[in-house]
């Protein structure tokens, strides 16, 4: 009952300091939810999906998903009316087999309105510092790259099966990382991180957008995938770092991996 | 503002003002709080150990989880305990291939090594993972029929019965009355001060050490994809626990009478798969893999070389498996071999206060 009684006291007096702020402030109030979804041509990939060799890449190769993590970051909100960028400067790394991370609430609050909605697949340059996240370090038995390879870390790990042209079962490893040619003194790097846009998201008290993965599209264009020439040891490998690049983002105007989905209020 | 602040203030003296009287009127016992020693590596790179709310650790705890360890007592005939086959000496492992329990019946499976436990993010215990917690993981081995060969109640009559014993658990759980779950509390306090930080490649990392030209271009065919590939499932340099602690086929077998983790899930994917373990301490955890085939290092370097096998469920990180392995050469494998004993840690197995307190 003493309790009670202060717990009223305390909050009379907190009301009474908000009263006397009259000057009510069109504060940023509104977080958004993005939901991660992955789909192989519109087929929903879930976690029973995984191992089966029931997808066919453009290449025409018979494969399976064993394992697909990656890393967004820098999701960006940039209002139409006023101009104004905001970014909570975070980052989520997503296990679509394990199903963690699949919503991810940017640590920021904005006002609400129509903005342009933009994240980053993987790390760019400036985020992209070896070893300094120790979240990041610690998952996956760690999401480093080699320092050889120019250190930081990956943006993506897929993994699986495919029937290579003997008939036979192989594996492929699609790491993507920074591009990174070793061979060179000092090592060649380009960032190959690239920005996603998913277009104008009206912001309310209760945003949920949908970021939608097409897992197909990283192997179809503007570079049709050979997976019997390319399958793993592909972090070393410039060129192929490269085509991932292409690939999965709107180089050229190829479709990319991602798209908007959903969006709920 | 000022006010505001005032306010803010004159608020929080109440709440704590309540606080503190709660506080006043519980019995709740608490022991003498015990931090772990974590390494300047693991404090620095890692995020922090798994400690349970409900199983703080103490340095009565911790104390008593010693004497529980290397006592006898917790086995049926009084003649095992946890630390007959977790010998310090060998990492807290077993230099037998398989353990052998009171009855004289050997396990099917390698002990595993116990050290940085606290650091398993994922909590899954055993080669198949079917513990959930380190106190999870202490209950089984009591009542393993191969192993210790007891049942719980009789351990704790034991226990309860024992002269010191009632008092150790007041001291350390503020109770006289012993069960398995304060049994396995204090086991487990004990099992998350086994840290291991201290090899000779944590002092090169902090800037103490050199490695030797053959250590630092094993550390590159480590972290090679083109030749060992290691450090996808077993860490890197910002990594210092060695393992993902995520369960894999390593290409040991075309056929799976070991169904591991499958076993455990019911998940014919994860059939034959059998979690990583730390490459930490490999010069003392002979024999390797979750049954003990390989009696030396060299032999587990030449099966991911040369001898791969595949089957259904082998990890995709398994490079040319039509191939046997990635065919290392010998002067590869000997670098790899020697920047993986870096990794072995002497102050760790002879550290006296993990040594036998009995």
């Amino acid at each position: 009952m003493k309790k009670i009684v202060l717990m009223i006291v305390a909050s009379v007096l907190v009301f009474g300091c908000n009263n006397d702020d009259n000057n009510p402030q069109p504060t940023p109030n509104a977080t958004v939810e993005f939901t991660f979804t992955h789909n192989w041509d519109g087929d929903v990939i879930e976690n029973s999906d995984f191992d089966l060799l029931q997808y066919f890449n453009a290449n025409g190769e018979q494969m399976s998903i064993s394992k697909l993590v990656y890393l967004i970051s820098d999701v960006t909100f940039t209002n139409l009316s006023t101009a104004v960028s905001y970014d909570a400067g975070d980052y989520n790394l997503i296990n679509v087999r394990e199903g963690t991370n699949l919503t991810f609430t940017p640590d920021i609050e904005i006002p609400e309105g129509e903005y342009l909605v933009t994240f980053t697949f993987g790390f760019d340059d400036e985020d992209n510092q070896d070893g300094i996240y120790p979240d990041l370090n610690s998952a996956d038995g760690g999401w480093n790259v080699p320092m050889a390879l120019g250190g930081g870390y990956h943006y993506m790990r897929l993994e699986g099966k495919f029937v290579d042209n003997t008939s036979a079962q192989a594996n492929y490893a699609y790491h993507t990382i920074r591009a990174n040619d070793n061979t060179t003194t000092p090592i060649t790097l380009q960032d190959t991180s690239f920005e996603v846009s998913l277009g104008q998201v009206t912001v309310g008290s209760s945003t949920s957008v949908e970021v939608k993965m097409n897992v197909a599209e990283w192997f179809r264009s503007p570079n049709q995938w050979d997976l019997n020439q390319l399958n793993t040891v592909l972090m070393p490998n410039f060129d192929a770092q490269i085509m991932m690049y292409e690939n999965g983002s709107t180089f050229n105007g190829s479709t990319g991996v991602f798209s908007k989905g959903t969006v709920t209020q | 503002m000022k006010r505001s602040l005032a306010y803010i203030a004159l608020c929080c003296l109440l709440v704590v003002s309540c606080t503190t009287d709660q506080d006043d009127n519980t019995d709740g016992y608490t022991a003498t709080p015990l931090e772990l020693n974590i390494p300047p590596l693991f404090a620095e790179k890692i995020l922090p150990p798994v400690i349970p709310e409900d199983n703080p650790q103490s340095v009565e705890g911790v104390t008593l989880g010693r004497k529980l360890f290397f006592d006898k007592k917790l086995s049926a005939d009084n003649t095992l305990a946890c630390a007959g086959c977790h010998s310090p000496a060998s990492a807290f492992s077993d230099p037998r291939q398989f353990s052998v329990g009171i009855d004289g019946t050997a396990g099917t499976r390698n002990s595993m090594p116990l050290f940085n436990l606290a650091w398993n993010y994922n909590e899954l215990f055993f080669w198949d993972g079917r513990a959930a917690s380190i106190e999870n993981q202490a209950l089984f081995p009591v009542i393993d029929p191969i192993e210790m060969h007891n049942t719980w109640p009789e351990a704790v009559n034991t226990l309860q019965a024992d002269p010191e014993y009632p008092a150790l658990f007041e001291a350390a759980f503020g109770t006289q009355n012993i069960d398995s779950t304060l049994v396995t509390k204090a086991i487990a306090q004990f099992v998350r001060t086994l840290i291991s930080g201290n090899s000779k490649f944590d002092r090169y990392l902090a800037g103490t050490e050199q490695l030797t030209q053959s250590e630092l271009n094993g550390l590159n065919v480590f972290l090679d994809e083109n030749r060992g590939d290691c450090f996808h499932c077993h860490g890197n340099p910002n990594n210092p626990l060695w393992t993902d602690n995520i369960f894999h086929n390593n290409g040991l077998d075309e056929t799976h009478i070991d169904r591991g983790r499958g076993a455990v899930t019911g998940d014919p994917r994860e059939f034959g798969t059998f979690k990583t373990p730390s490459l930490r301490n490999l010069a003392y955890t002979a024999p390797y893999m979750h049954d003990g085939r390989f009696n030396t290092i060299d032999e587990v370097i030449d099966h991911y070389s040369e001898g791969l096998v595949y089957s259904e469920t082998i990890d995709p990180l398994m490079k040319k498996v039509d191939e046997g392995g990635v065919g290392l050469t010998p002067e590869d494998k000997a670098d790899l071999k020697a920047f993986l004993l870096t990794l072995s840690d002497p102050s760790f197995i002879s550290n006296p206060d993990f040594q036998d307190p009995n």
